[in-house]
């Protein structure tokens, strides 16, 4: 295989392997279902998934130094933004432009 | 209405800005044309799975290992699929390009998404989908192209990303108003972190799933 070859092979691999997560739950379970355990789980999922992300998203962030006080404040700018306004566009974006303008100060 | 919909992809732009370039720089590295990160970033379209193939590469890994480590990296998608089995309509080939999309970002997006009308969310999650994903590919192919050749300065702008997914949480906590999940993701997260850190991610989701199935088992055995 030289090396064009190989690397589209990978790259079908990995479309298999990555679609096999994504489509697997709708070839198990076939259209809607009011199974009250399912609806619990669709309820309550999205809020875990959400707070779990953040948490993954600042769990390499080293708090003890400048970066790590710069995401601080933007995450708390963020929060106290979107307590005012309620305007997630407004509160992404105000955090992102503090946070940018710090680390490029 | 579109609109607004169109709207709510920007931090997803601009989060995918900095890690599609990083990706294609890193991708061209090895050697390989631009175009090969274009149709990764297209079929593939996962990013921590994107990242971790451009070392495994490096390394000079097997098929067999690239495709377990995929399965497993990507396998908190499963969960997503899951909760979102009822908000998908009879939408054929629709919906299978929407599972096909449904990466973290899109998944934040769509799961804040509440309407009866079956034909505008169908709508509106293809929208969300096609825009996030040609995102991707676009902000993979720029770097890819541009390579090491050229520099702007996006340092910081991932942190959209990060802003995103606190402002959804503060939106999820508006319509939940229940501290149930919130404990559950706090608790699984700090586990997750203690016991696997490199697969923290999936340990966490795999973990508070099931702490919300014997939950909810819980709850119905008292009633």
């Amino acid at each position: 295989m030289n090396s064009t070859e190989y690397i589209l092979t990978v790259i079908l691999v990995m479309t298999i392997a990555t679609f096999a997560t994504r489509i697997m739950p709708f070839l198990f379970f076939h259209g809607r279902s009011n199974h009250p355990t399912m609806n619990y789980i669709a309820k309550y999922t999205p809020p875990m998934i959400m707070s779990i992300l953040v948490v993954y998203v600042l769990k390499d962030v080293n708090f003890s130094n400048d970066i790590g006080l710069y995401t601080l404040l933007s995450v708390v700018i963020t929060i106290a933004v979107h307590a005012w306004k309620g305007n997630p566009l407004v509160s992404i974006f105000t955090g992102t432009f503090l946070y940018m303008f710090l680390v490029q100060m | 209405m579109m609109q607004g919909v169109v709207k709510s992809t920007f931090p997803v732009l601009f989060g995918y800005i900095p890690l599609g370039i990083a990706f294609g720089m890193l991708f061209q590295d090895l050697g390989y044309p631009w175009y090969l990160a274009t149709l990764m970033a297209f079929f593939v379209y996962a990013g921590t799975a994107q990242f971790m193939i451009v070392g495994l590469l490096a390394a000079g890994v097997g098929l067999t290992e690239i495709a377990i480590s995929t399965f497993l990296i990507n396998s908190r998608h499963i969960f997503y699929g899951l909760s979102m089995l009822n908000s998908y309509g009879d939408w054929g080939l629709k919906k299978i390009y929407l599972a096909f999309g449904l990466t973290d970002e899109t998944y934040s997006l769509v799961t804040t998404i509440d309407l009866k009308d079956d034909s505008a969310k169908e709508r509106q999650f293809f929208i969300i989908t096609a825009l996030n994903h040609s995102y991707w590919v676009i902000s993979c192919t720029i770097g890819a192209v541009i390579g090491g050749s050229f520099s702007i300065n996006t340092q910081g702008m991932e942190f959209t990303l990060t802003a995103l997914f606190v402002v959804l949480v503060i939106e999820q906590w508006k319509q939940i108003r229940k501290p149930l999940p919130f404990v559950i993701a706090a608790f699984s997260s700090m586990v997750a972190l203690y016991l696997f850190s490199d697969q923290m991610l999936l340990g966490s989701i795999a973990l508070s799933v099931t702490l919300l199935i014997i939950t909810n088992f819980l709850e119905n055995r008292h009633e």
